[in-house]
């Protein structure tokens, strides 16, 4: 769906980007993370053909960009950096100029895909207040219709549930993952990690201008061959596992163990009481934290 | 892209209160030539003959009106419609999003051009139209002259039937609305290179201020011909009869080259620039 290579943009003295090599496959639920700053949405500005690469490769649905990038764009659904519309208009006034706008199809049919996406993304009651009187939510919600308005085989979302409260981003999460159920493919960018933990199948994460990690969310979170044990009596299981034990903290122990059946049939046999008994994963915020440094928007002395 | 240009000028509420503006002038105007019958003395040549002219016949009222609104209030409205063009676009978020539309950004910027043209040929005719009929209410149509009633004097002094008054008017209305698209050409290549549509309208205004201060300057003389204010008032030449065409041939060539030289500057950069709004 999507392949860079060595993609690079300067400005100036400031490198936004730096050699990304980005591979979105097709049918992919893919989240771009990192800090504010990161270059997450220059990224996607030069995916979408708005801003020109200094140096490197794009392909886009087979098309290069930013070159050929209008055969590919009539096939995506995009919401960059926040939603827009004209503010004196209507949602449904805002969504009709841009399905007259470019490709959209007949006309004859504008109303019937308008209402269709209004719908999907859950403001079909809306009234003829103007986009100026919409609270955050439902610019966003109005910006999302906006992108399934043809119905796209990919979607590229910059921080598609900014703004929303929590019913909201679960209402966006299950439409966004019933999407890609019907053949869609994302490729959304977040600096929430809970956000693409919970939606997505694979994970890029920029810092500084760089793609520092991309894998399968799962390969991510193996277990590290550890196991957590929570005890009553930690004492005697501190003493039993002595050597194994890698850290303590009141009844909690993380012991380096492979299988940890094994080891909770170790414990009980000699006597000690077991609460709670894991395998250690790393969360994707410690898989990220690793990676990354801090945003651009601290400023430190 | 075009239609959706000309919906969003048409349904745009600014759109109609610049118009009603630009119409208000010469309507005060009628309003006060016509309770005091004050007029500014004839002969001196230039529009203001046309307010000498009108107490006598309305008819020739639109050229006053025209005139008028020329030098300042069409120039403003022109250079805010054009300079919100694609600043105004990005200032609102929306120009990324006609981009990934995909609208191909020659056809955004052909469809802003038109969209500009049609602004300035709805508001030169609501003008003109405006002028006519405050005129003719104001002052009537000249019956009340023995020797040849309905005819409008030129300024040669030579009368005009009626359908030579509206042909001179067509050329007018033609002319000056040439002269402000050239306006709105300068003021959208400014647009495309900020997010601000106030700075791309003043931008144009400090052009066209420039080139009005320059034009009776003596030591500008060299450049004068080649500023974008010079030949604005030769339509005038429409009323002289014979009607004296080469003044109004060079103005129509000077306005068609800064339009061509305005659109393409911008098509080269709004072509190659990162849209970054």
């Amino acid at each position: 769906m999507i392949r860079t290579s060595g993609l690079t943009k300067r400005y100036g003295r400031t490198t936004a980007v730096e050699s990304v090599a980005l591979e979105v496959r097709e049918g992919d639920r893919y989240g771009l993370l990192g800090p504010n700053g990161s270059g997450k949405s220059t990224l996607l500005r030069m995916l979408l053909g708005l801003v020109y690469p200094t140096r490197g490769r794009i392909e886009l649905m087979g098309s290069p960009v930013p070159r050929r990038v209008a055969d590919a764009l009539p096939h995506i659904g995009a919401l960059v950096e926040g939603p827009a519309g004209y503010p004196q208009l209507s949602g449904r006034a805002n969504l009709a100029l841009l399905d007259a706008a470019g490709p959209g199809g007949p006309r004859r049919g504008r109303r019937a895909r308008i209402e269709q996406a209004l719908e999907r993304v859950g403001l079909d009651g809306i009234d003829r207040r103007p986009l100026r009187a919409y609270s955050m939510g439902m610019r966003q919600r109005l910006g999302l219709a906006g992108a399934l308005l043809r119905t796209p085989r990919l979607l590229v979302l910059d921080e598609p549930t900014n703004g929303l409260d929590p019913l909201g981003i679960q209402e966006i999460r299950e439409l966004l993952a019933g999407l890609n159920a019907a053949g869609a493919t994302i490729l959304l960018s977040s600096h929430l990690l809970a956000e693409v933990e919970q939606l997505c199948t694979r994970v890029g994460v920029m810092d500084d201008g760089r793609l520092v990690l991309q894998d399968e969310l799962a390969a991510l979170r193996t277990p590290t061959g550890r196991v957590v044990v929570h005890s009553p009596d930690a004492d005697a299981a501190a003493a039993l596992l002595d050597g194994r034990v890698e850290a303590r903290d009141g009844s909690r122990l993380v012991v380096r163990h492979a299988e940890p059946s094994a080891l909770n049939a170790q414990l009980v046999a000699a006597g000690v009481r077991v609460d709670e008994l894991s395998r250690e994963r790393r969360t994707l915020e410690q898989v990220v934290l690793e990676r990354t440094g801090a945003g651009n928007d601290r400023v430190s002395r | 892209m075009i239609r959706v240009e000309l919906v969003k000028l048409l349904r745009g509420r600014r759109t109609w209160l610049y118009i009603a503006l630009l119409c208000a002038l010469p309507t005060l105007v009628a309003v006060l030539l016509a309770s005091t019958g004050i007029a500014p003395p004839p002969g001196r040549g230039g529009p203001q003959a046309f307010l000498s002219a009108v107490l006598s016949n309305g008819q020739i009222y639109p050229a006053a009106a025209l005139a008028m609104v020329l030098p300042i209030f069409l120039p403003i409205t022109v250079a805010v419609v054009a300079g919100d063009s694609i600043a105004g676009e990005a200032n609102t978020g929306t120009l990324r999003y006609l981009l990934v539309r995909p609208v191909s950004r020659t056809r955004l910027l052909v469809a802003k051009l038109v969209a500009v043209a049609a602004f300035v040929l709805l508001a030169v005719a609501a003008v003109t139209v405006t002028g006519y009929l405050v005129g003719v209410a104001a002052f009537g149509t000249g019956q009340t002259a023995l020797d040849q009633p309905g005819t409008v004097t030129s300024l040669s002094g030579v009368r005009l039937t009626q359908a030579e008054l509206a042909l001179r008017l067509a050329g007018t209305i033609g002319y000056i609305s040439l002269s402000m698209v050239a306006v709105g050409a300068i003021a959208l290549l400014l647009s495309t290179f900020t997010d601000s549509a106030l700075a791309a309208a003043l931008g144009a205004l400090a052009v066209i201020v420039t080139s009005a201060v320059l034009t009776p300057l003596d030591a500008a003389a060299a450049i004068a011909p080649y500023l974008p204010t010079f030949r604005w008032l030769a339509w005038v030449d429409f009323f002289r009869d014979p009607i004296f065409w080469r003044d109004i041939r060079r103005g129509t060539l000077l306005q068609l080259g800064y339009v061509a030289v305005c659109f393409g500057a911008a098509w080269a950069n709004f072509t190659t620039c990162d849209v970054t709004s």
